[in-house]
């Protein structure tokens, strides 16, 4: 076998797909409080099987041992600073109807299971939403306010008090029927290598995950835990706000917070997580 | 003062190059393996240069995907590609040179990206901020550093 040959062997081992190494996450459990046991490891959804990937695994199994007990106790997860704030503005009074969030629904615990089936398709409007969509939905026509910038602070907090009411139930967005065609355009989206650097989600977060990229360590991307208090920034983050930090990170152009391929992005990566429990608001790095 | 005194001759090298016998982006010619053999400027590289082009985060940042062994002082090598510890006695100057211009010319999946490159792109950003590109599309690294990378690689010996 000449040099050239015993070459391309080489190129040809090299070039199978990385399975990402088992010991990437850790063996932690993550129990709420002391009393809520949360699901953060579970089989891969079905529609998962032309992936490698045979095991979903929250977020939370690759951050250090610190970050993961900020979230395990909610006097220590400032998130929840940031739930308070969406209590208030939940119980707020704003436009012209006089009324509030809480007027028509009201206690929060009215939202238990949102969370974990959003985005979801609205059957009267015709349209995937996001809980955000539906949040603003709800201040215009039924509060006659102003809607919310995507992923504006005050959305962000509410959405976030939102999805604490459902922390511990699965994940489990509806991926077929309506709902079918942004979700295929979200698969799409996800395997699309953008930018200068020609990278995709799937190039870091379904080849790479419990990888280090520099002193990043790779997770699978799952968003079963947002909006997710990130010490990085000391707020909490939208996914469409992720989703654009990460596409602009390949050096690309990206699409907005809000924008149709945000939204059926989320639904597909959300459907990634079915079968992870609900974490938001979790925290991470 | 030593290494001073290298990269001060190594610029002076660089400078001399005529930019007339630069290999453009486009131009860069691959065999059927994705080697580049022609040096795409005819100037020699310089290991110091690509060394320091191998751990800067906002040119080569090598060693954010690879281990290299021979730089301990460098933090958070990463784990996404392989080590690039004993590169110099298992590769060819040709085949670095093609898979730092396009790596995807020898491994079609590769995540690595193409560093002497400039069309082809989707949604191709300006830089780092989110917003479309604007006019021609430069590489990521020169021609010229793409050499100092290679010869920076080739001194990587295990023994």
């Amino acid at each position: 076998m000449n040099f050239k040959a015993l070459t391309a062997t080489i190129a040809l081992i090299a070039a199978a797909p990385v399975v990402a190494l088992a010991g990437g996450a850790d063996d932690d459990t993550l129990v709420l409080n002391g009393e809520v046991e949360m699901t953060t490891k579970a089989a891969a959804p079905a529609h998962m099987a032309d992936t490698y990937v045979d095991e979903i695994i929250s977020g939370w199994h690759f951050r250090a041992d610190e970050t993961q007990a900020l979230q395990m106790d909610d006097f220590e997860n400032q998130g929840m600073i940031f739930v308070d704030d969406g209590l208030a503005t939940w119980e707020t009074v704003e436009g012209s109807e006089g009324k509030s969030c809480a007027s028509c629904h009201e206690s929060p615990d009215s939202m238990k299971g949102v969370a974990a089936t959003y985005p979801k398709w609205n059957e009267d409007a015709g349209e995937l939403r996001t809980v955000q969509m539906q949040m603003n939905d709800c201040r215009v026509n039924r509060m006659g306010a102003a809607p919310w910038k995507y992923d504006a602070k005050v959305a962000i907090n509410v959405e976030a008090m939102i999805a604490s009411q459902s922390r511990g139930m699965p994940v489990d967005v509806q991926i077929d029927g309506p709902v079918k065609a942004a979700w295929e355009q979200g698969k799409e989206l996800y395997y699309t290598r953008t930018g200068i650097l020609e990278l995709s989600c799937a190039s870091c977060h379904e080849e790479n995950y419990g990888n280090y990229i520099r002193a990043d360590h790779l997770s699978q991307g799952q968003i079963n835990g947002f909006p997710t208090y990130r010490l990085k920034n000391a707020k909490l983050n939208g996914v469409h706000s992720r989703f654009k930090g990460c596409v602009r990170d390949t050096r690309a152009e990206t699409y907005s917070p809000g924008s149709e391929e945000f939204i059926a992005l989320e639904l597909y990566v959300k459907s990634r997580g079915n079968g992870l429990s609900v974490e938001g608001p979790s925290v991470r790095n | 003062m030593k290494l001073t005194t290298i990269i001060c001759a190594a610029a002076f090298a660089a400078g001399a190059a005529n930019a007339a016998d630069v290999v453009a982006p486009s131009d860069a010619s691959f065999t059927e393996y994705g080697e580049i053999e022609q040096s795409l400027t005819g100037v020699p590289g310089n290991p110091e240069e690509g060394m320091k082009v191998a751990i800067d985060k906002g040119l080569g940042n090598c060693v954010a995907c690879h281990k290299i062994a021979q730089l301990p002082d460098v933090p958070f090598h990463g784990e996404v590609g392989p080590e690039l510890s004993w590169t110099g006695e298992v590769r060819s100057e040709a085949e670095l040179r093609g898979i730092l211009a396009n790596a995807k010319m020898m491994f079609p999946d590769t995540v690595m990206p193409a560093f002497y490159k400039t069309s082809g792109f989707i949604r191709p950003g300006n830089g780092y901020t989110g917003k479309a590109a604007e006019g021609d599309i430069e590489p990521i690294l020169s021609a010229q550093q793409i050499e100092d990378v290679v010869a920076f690689l080739m001194t990587l010996k295990e023994s």
